[in-house]
């Protein structure tokens, strides 16, 4: 065995580091030489950025892709799925089969957004067809519900502008760039309260797309009940799943945190609304998480060969009055999973869940090594599972008809048939 | 055989009496009146003609299930001329000892009132009456200030009382075999040991498709899980309520589960049962009682700290403040050895006119009584039907898990019933921990006075409970917590205080608990 493992961080926190050192490997210093370095998004931006131009080498990996702004940036992941959308529908691909009103029958998960300030006359175009709908806008570059508010008429919007002191919406400020979506104000409530869904997923290769899901992610919900009455849209415990505010209200509990597991979840579905209903939302929330990979996956990753990415997904809404159906719509990614925990519960899965990473983006805890076939055996996946392998879903072009498939539960297809990986859902 | 036939003649006779006050006789009593109108239903054979239509109608079955049902709530058929306690409890120990507990209970609550100064009772002023109902559904919300609320008792609690139990017969020491029973429990019941057990329970043997086994990842669903799924969907679709029973005896398909149970309990959801729930509403809305703030203090301290069950905090407090008003809660009196506290009006203490049952349901609340509650959230959110089931399973089961009896399913037994397992079995085991202080009913009490709820993982709690209706017994209880004594015997044969024996047992959200039953009863050498 060649040598250990040298790594480098800029993050302290102790599930990091409980990891690393549990493996014997040796803490350098950045400038020393790394094989691994465990880097908060500023650094990555810093570290690969065009002046800087530092590329890897064979026997380094960091925990992001260069480019994972991509997905992550909130007006990025709008920009780069209808891209995605429309390359699709030039192609000709029967993923991008639309409805008689146009709209796209499988890849229509993202509520209706716009860029603000670039694209407010579309934006007010659309306002004005349906003038009772409630808007959310978002700072496409800040996380934690930071700077998020809702609104429900143009004026709300003409007074941010003020405030925010840009003179006229055609200054392109990107630093002051927001989204508005559409908000989604039917969401699927339990015990009366929203909630979202936080989803861990790795991303080993963009090419071919290998990604796996963590199956321990959890619920997260407000701490207010939820109503649609516009009275209480400034009431962010209402609207607002982030921890980072619910931790605020009142109500907040520091025992469970509001946290509820995503088996939680599919129990409660599957006894209160039937076995079907619940296996097609799963996997509709698969669909969109592999789909919205894939739209990044085609924009260039030049030197990103030994970078996996680890995210998490937060799928804001998963909608739906107490009919029978539920139907989720993505909200959005982010770049890494928040290391602070919460509760008791939370400090023993993200200290899992960054071991489960690590035996996966380093097999053995060897040192690195690009030529590495990054397809690890079953053994070594710990709580993740193949969401997709794209290597394995060549040539039979069953995503479409897949996307109908069998649910991918903690026991869907997959595990089922003997001893293969793959995901039956997605091959 | 004479006797057996009357026996049959005597439930029946009871059986008729019951179902005459009910709903559904009077349903068909209109049914079978408006279907003279129909052609088929012919004068020359009246009789014959009306039970057709009500078998095709689907009454037939209505009835078959209400039936079915008194018989599984209805004890034994008791002599006409035995005295009703004897349906309650045949043993006077037993029921002595029941009537001093409630004594004491009811003493501390009382004290309670006295000391805070708070009526038991009151109407509430009519801005009060608005303010609650506006916030029905978010009553967790409210936070009044219950820091001199205790809970009138707790389960430690009764253990001390049930250890205290003697069979004054017996004290002169004529039980020999008795004697070496080295438990805590030190009354002679009859509990049943493992063939006796293995029989009752043969459908959980090695050779019959489990869920909770059968449907693991491993083991490919043609082989059981699907045929057993198509199975409970024609028993839903037949509503047959005794078909019903016995198939949940292998498990309930999660998706199947809400309404096989409801099926098995004989809960329709009709519309004067949603108004029925309506009124119990309405009357929490005018009255404040004492016990609600026993209530809401229980939920804070459990349902609302956990993982499983925080997100019904709410449904938990409409359920159980609507429970506490419910006076049919009261009909289970007449087979639970407890008897329903008696308060008086003002002034009029001791004068039987003036005596009320308090609360209204006669159930005093204790430390974790919302467990009972919180598992059922997961398979029902519409309120009323919420809480009809948990109705029926408390009068059907829970009301025994703290009541002193010796029905097999009562609390006592089941202690003893998990004492033996473990001193017949694994009498190292029981040996050690005695040994050290560490009795192993002082670990497994609160699981059982609990069901295992807010212990188990609720999947595993929802798969036990398949089984306490399956076999219309808590006896499973008592089996499950040997069996997980069995499982960490080699670490609990290591400690060496109870303290340490608590912290093996502390977490048992992890466990299987099918399997662990399963090893337990058939394949562990006896
Ligand atoms: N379109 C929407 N409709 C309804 N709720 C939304 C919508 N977008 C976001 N939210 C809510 O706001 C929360 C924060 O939004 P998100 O896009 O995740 O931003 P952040 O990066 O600040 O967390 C989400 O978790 C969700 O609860
Ligand atoms: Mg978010």
């Amino acid at each position: 065995m060649a040598g250990k493992v040298k790594w480098v961080t800029d993050i302290e926190k102790s599930v990091l580091i409980n990891n690393f050192e549990k493996r014997g490997w040796i803490q350098v210093t950045e400038n020393e030489d790394w094989n691994f370095y465990w880097m908060s998004v500023q650094t990555i931006r810093n570290v690969f950025s065009v002046e800087t131009g530092y590329r890897l080498s064979d026997d380094q990996i960091v925990n992001h892709f260069p480019n994972h702004y991509e997905l992550t940036r909130k007006d990025l992941m709008v920009k780069n799925i209808k891209r995605y959308r429309k390359e699709l529908e030039k192609e000709g691909s029967p993923l991008a089969e639309k409805d008689e009103n146009g709209k796209y029958l499988y890849l229509d998960f993202v509520p209706v957004t716009y860029m603000l300030p670039a694209d407010y006359n579309l934006f007010v175009e659309e306002f004005r067809k349906s003038p009772s709908s409630t808007w959310i806008m978002k700072p496409c570059g800040k996380a934690q519900g930071k700077g998020i508010f809702l609104i429900n008429k143009l004026s709300q919007i003409k007074k941010w502008s003020r405030d925010s002191k840009t003179s006229s919406f055609v200054t392109q400020s990107t630093k002051e760039a927001y989204v508005i979506s559409l908000y989604i104000n039917n969401p699927l409530l339990i015990g009366g309260r929203k909630f979202d869904l936080r989803l861990y997923v790795l991303v080993s290769t963009y090419r071919p797309l290998r990604c796996y899901m963590y199956k321990l992610g959890f619920c997260r919900f407000c701490t207010v009940k939820y109503t649609p009455s516009t009275s209480e849209l400034d009431n962010m415990f209402v609207h607002l799943t982030n921890v980072a505010i619910q931790k605020h209200g009142e109500d907040y509990n520091h025992i469970h945190g509001g946290k509820w597991t995503v088996s939680n979840l599919r129990l409660y579905l599957e006894s209160t609304r039937g076995k079907e209903v619940t296996g097609k939302l799963f996997d509709e929330i698969h669909w969109i998480i592999v789909q919205s990979l894939k739209a990044v996956a085609v924009s260039a990753w030049r030197g990103a060969e030994l970078g996996w990415g680890l995210g998490r997904g937060s799928f804001g809404e998963v909608v739906g009055p107490a009919s029978s159906w539920v139907l989720p719509r993505a909200c959005q990614v982010n770049a890494s999973p928040s290391l602070t925990s919460s509760t008791a519960n939370d400090r023993i899965l993200k200290y899992n869940l960054i071991n489960d990473t690590l035996n996966i983006a380093v097999p053995n805890g060897e040192i690195p090594d690009c030529k590495w076939n990054k397809s690890p055996p079953k053994e070594v996946l710990g709580n993740y599972e193949i969401l997709y392998d794209e290597e394995l879903a060549q040539g039979d072009g069953a995503d479409l008809r897949s996307r109908q498939g069998q649910s991918l539960g903690p026991k869907g297809g997959r595990s089922r048939d003997s001893g293969r990986t793959v995901l039956t859902t997605w091959k | 055989m004479l006797q057996e036939e009357s026996d049959l003649s005597l439930i029946i006779a009871q059986i008729v009496q019951k179902l005459k006050g009910s709903n559904l006789y009077a349903q068909l009593e209109r049914q079978a009146w408006a279907c003279l109108q129909r052609p088929e239903i012919k004068l020359e054979s009246l009789k014959e003609d009306i039970k057709e239509f009500f078998k095709i109608s689907g009454w037939e079955k209505k009835l078959q299930n209400a039936v079915y049902s008194e018989l599984s709530v209805f004890p034994l058929p008791s002599h006409p001329a035995a005295p009703p306690e004897h349906l309650k409890e045949p043993l006077v120990y037993m029921r002595k000892a029941q009537g001093s507990w409630e004594k004491r209970i009811l003493k501390s609550l009382n004290s309670m009132c006295t000391e805070l100064s708070i009526p038991l009772a009151r109407k509430r002023p009519v801005g009060e009456q608005k303010e609650l109902l506006n916030k029905w559904n978010e009553m967790g919300t409210d936070e009044p200030d219950l820091s001199l609320f205790r809970p009138v008792y707790a389960p430690k609690d009764f253990l001390e009382v049930l250890i205290n139990l003697r069979n004054p017969n017996y004290e002169n020491g004529d039980s020999l075999s008795f004697r070496t029973h080295l438990g805590l429990i030190q009354v002679p019941l009859k509990v049943k040991d493992i063939p006796e057990l293995k029989e009752f329970f043969v459908e959980l043997g090695l050779t019959t498709g489990q869920l909770g086994i059968d449907d693991s990842t491993q083991v490919p669903p043609e082989l059981f899980e699907n045929e057993h799924v198509r199975i409970g969907q024609k028993v839903l679709a037949e509503q047959d309520g005794a078909a019903a029973q016995q198939y949940i005896r292998q498990g309930s398909p999660t998706a199947l589960r809400a309404d096989l149970w409801a099926l098995i309990l004989n809960i329709s959801s009709q519309p004067e049962d949603i108004l029925y729930y309506e009124q119990l509403k309405t009357n929490v809305i005018q009255h404040d009682l004492l016990v609600d703030s026993l209530i809401y203090k229980d939920v804070k301290l459990t349902a609302s700290n956990d993982d499983y069950y925080f997100v019904f905090e709410d449904y938990l407090y409409q359920v159980l403040l609507c429970f506490s008003r419910d006076t049919s809660v009261l009909g289970h009196f007449a087979y639970n050895s407890a008897s329903p506290p008696k308060s008086y009006i003002r002034g009029k203490l001791g004068l039987e006119e003036y005596a009320v049952f308090y609360p209204p349901n006669g159930v005093i609340p204790f430390h974790g009584f919302s467990m009972y509650v919180a598992p059922l959230c997961f398979l029902y959110h519409e309120p009323s039907k919420l809480y009809q089931i948990f109705r029926e399973m408390y009068v059907r089961f829970f009301f025994r898990l703290h009541s002193i009896s010796s029905h097999p399913s009562g609390i006592v037994s089941l202690c003893l019933l998990f004492e033996t397992l473990l001193q017949t079995y694994l009498p190292q085991l029981f040996y050690h921990l005695r040994e050290i202080g560490a009795q192993p009913l002082r670990i497994s009490f609160k699981w059982m006075v609990r069901a295992f709820s807010g212990y188990l993982a609720t999947d595993q709690l929802l798969l036990l409970w398949d089984r306490i209706l399956g076999y219309n017994s808590l006896e499973i209880l008592a089996v499950l917590a040997a069996a997980v004594f069995a499982f960490r015997a080699v670490n609990l044969m290591e400690v060496t205080s109870l303290a340490a024996a608590e912290a093996v047992l502390a977490d048992l959200s992890t466990l299987k608990v099918m399997p662990l039953l399963q090893i337990f009863l058939f394949a562990t050498v006896t």
